[in-house]
């Protein structure tokens, strides 16, 4: 069992954010077939979004791009689909939420409350969505309001995902502390565009998006590095993790978990896949348990 | 994939409000059963059965088939795909049941030719409002018997392609392969659950899609959390049991709609 902000998880595998993540079904079948020590709801906000126009993701060489437009049902409507999750789910149910100030994000927590989610994740990090998101993310004194709004409304943990689109991650990662998070999540996707040259046309129905996948993963590296040293609380590494393999160098970079997105596209049992590779990579090095290898690249030296 | 960019060789009007387009390229890859995620570029991009490995059968019912009515031949759109998992081919001496409600015809269509060229013996049972909107009657007749039901009795039975299916004997057939509206097709189910000839059963679901490659999660059915767009949308009628299916889908909002 793994330790994270006080949650108990089976492996240091998490579902991320907007990803199989609409119903409480879903939830529980990454949970459960899937193998994630935990998963993280689509989402939610104070009222019905529909998103964007489709396309709304599409696979690129190198990766993933995406602009979905934060669609939600709005907190009443997701109560079903979050008690669904935590009745049925055998692994904790985190709820991932949006608003467009603290008093927003505060109601949308006390909202989801009676579900009894085992975390909250503040998506302040969103990067094709006006108004919400990393429009809020990348201002350092909203994402400490933000932080602190939801903290006094709840007692459960509370993460805040961060987004890569900044001069300097860190300012933002501290505000997150400062206002009283117990977890940082690092990253949300990249600024990305495609454009269809036969007509001219932007892909995504929202023009432009954001990146995922195996392009993001040394820019996520590069972010939990950064984070690990700047902050006191845990880094959840997320960005192009696929493999065991990856985990590991998230770990290293100073991850106390790590979250997967994109990746279920290969294979929804992913993450029991990268459980037990992380299992067998620290039998055979010999390390005595995880946290050898949480921050290691910082004592290479 | 970014979307392949598709010219539309020839537009044929099967009744007034459902047209096929042909398109270059032709996917030789495809699995009867499967779609394409359509882009009716600076609209919207929405999934289509293939009915054809060169065609899409389209019924005018919003925006974005709207403007795909506004094509013409030489045109193009964007598509992605096939993507999802078919219906199960049968094999040589198998007799099968096709159930075709409208325009669900549409990805039935290959896989009754495609059954027929495996060596099954290929019924049908066709229904639709009326005589008029009959989809692929001559595609379905040049491989076997065909029932029709039409709504308004316009031709063959009045009523249901559930009124042909209760005059049928069920364990007569190996396989039997659903797709039409979801009102069709639950009545279908409770049928086929009530003669014990689900395990047999395969059913086409249409839900809103998204992201159409089985990773947003918005296509999700209850209770199982499979991906209509990746785990389907062709489902084994064993699958579906106790399932959302004639209950409720969910808009694009992710809330849950009564059907």
């Amino acid at each position: 069992m793994y330790t994270l902000t006080g949650l108990k998880l089976k492996n240091p595998t998490i579902l991320a954010a907007g990803v199989l993540g609409t119903t409480g079904a879903s939830l529980c079948r990454v949970a459960r077939e899937g193998g994630a020590g935990a998963v993280v709801t689509k989402s939610i906000g104070p009222t019905p979004k529909t998103g964007h126009h489709n396309p709304s993701m599409v696979r690129l060489d190198c990766g993933f791009l995406n602009a979905m437009g934060l669609p939600n049902p709005s907190y009443p409507s997701f109560l079903q689909e979050l008690e669904f999750a935590k009745n049925n789910s055998p692994a904790p149910v985190v709820a991932s939420i949006f608003g467009g100030n603290p008093s927003e994000f505060a109601e949308v927590a006390q909202g989801l409350l009676p579900a009894k989610p085992d975390a909250f994740e503040l998506n302040v990090s969103c990067p094709h969505a006006e108004g919400y998101g990393a429009a809020i993310g990348s201002n350092p004194c909203l994402v400490e309001a933000v932080t602190a709004a939801v903290k006094d409304v709840v007692n459960v943990p509370v993460w805040v995902k961060l987004t890569p689109n900044v001069a300097d991650i860190t300012c933002i990662g501290n505000a997150a502390e400062a206002g009283g998070a117990d977890a940082v999540v690092a990253i949300n996707t990249l600024k990305g565009m495609a454009i269809d040259i036969e007509s001219g046309y932007p892909v995504l129905g929202n023009r432009s998006g954001g990146l995922s996948g195996k392009a993001v993963k040394p820019v996520a590296v590069k972010c939990v590095y950064d984070l690990y040293t700047a902050l006191e609380i845990p880094v959840i590494g997320v960005g192009g993790v696929s493999s065991w393999e990856d985990a590991v160098e998230m770990m290293m970079a100073g991850a106390t978990a790590v979250q997967v997105g994109s990746a279920v596209y290969d294979r929804v049992d992913i993450f029991s896949e990268i459980g037990a590779g992380i299992e067998a990579f620290l039998e055979r090095k010999g390390y005595s348990n995880i946290n050898k290898i949480i921050g290691l690249a910082h004592e290479m030296v | 994939m970014l979307p392949l960019n598709a010219t539309i060789t020839q537009i044929t009007d099967e009744s007034p409000a459902v047209r096929t387009f042909f398109f270059d390229p032709r996917f030789e890859d495809m699995e009867p059963g499967q779609f394409v995620m359509v882009w009716i570029r600076g609209v919207d991009e929405i999934p289509m059965g293939l009915s054809r490995n060169n065609s899409i059968t389209v019924q005018k019912v919003g925006e974005a088939t709207s403007k795909l009515f506004e094509l013409k031949e030489g045109d193009s759109f964007g598509l992605r795909g096939p993507f999802g998992k078919g219906f199960t081919l049968p094999v040589k001496g198998e007799k099968i049941l096709v159930i075709a409600g409208g325009v669900g015809a549409a990805p039935l269509s290959p896989y009754a030719e495609a059954a027929f060229a495996a060596g099954a013996e290929v019924h049908t049972i066709l229904g639709a409002r009326s005589a008029g909107d009959l989809l692929f009657e001559g595609r379905f007749e040049a491989l076997g018997k065909v029932y029709v039901s039409t709504d308004d009795g316009s031709k063959g039975v009045k009523g249901f392609v559930t009124d042909v299916l209760k005059s049928l004997d069920m364990a007569a057939y190996d396989r039997i392969s659903v797709c039409g509206p979801e009102i069709m097709m639950s009545s279908v189910f409770r049928l086929l659950e009530e003669r014990k000839s689900l395990e047999k059963a395969e059913f086409s679901l249409h839900r809103y899609f998204k992201c159409g490659i089985g990773v947003c999660g918005a296509c999700c059915i209850d209770h199982s959390g499979l991906r209509v767009c990746k785990d389907g949308p062709v489902f084994s009628g064993v699958q579906l049991i106790g399932s959302e299916l004639g209950k409720y889908s969910r808009d694009a909002s992710g809330r849950r709609v009564k059907i």
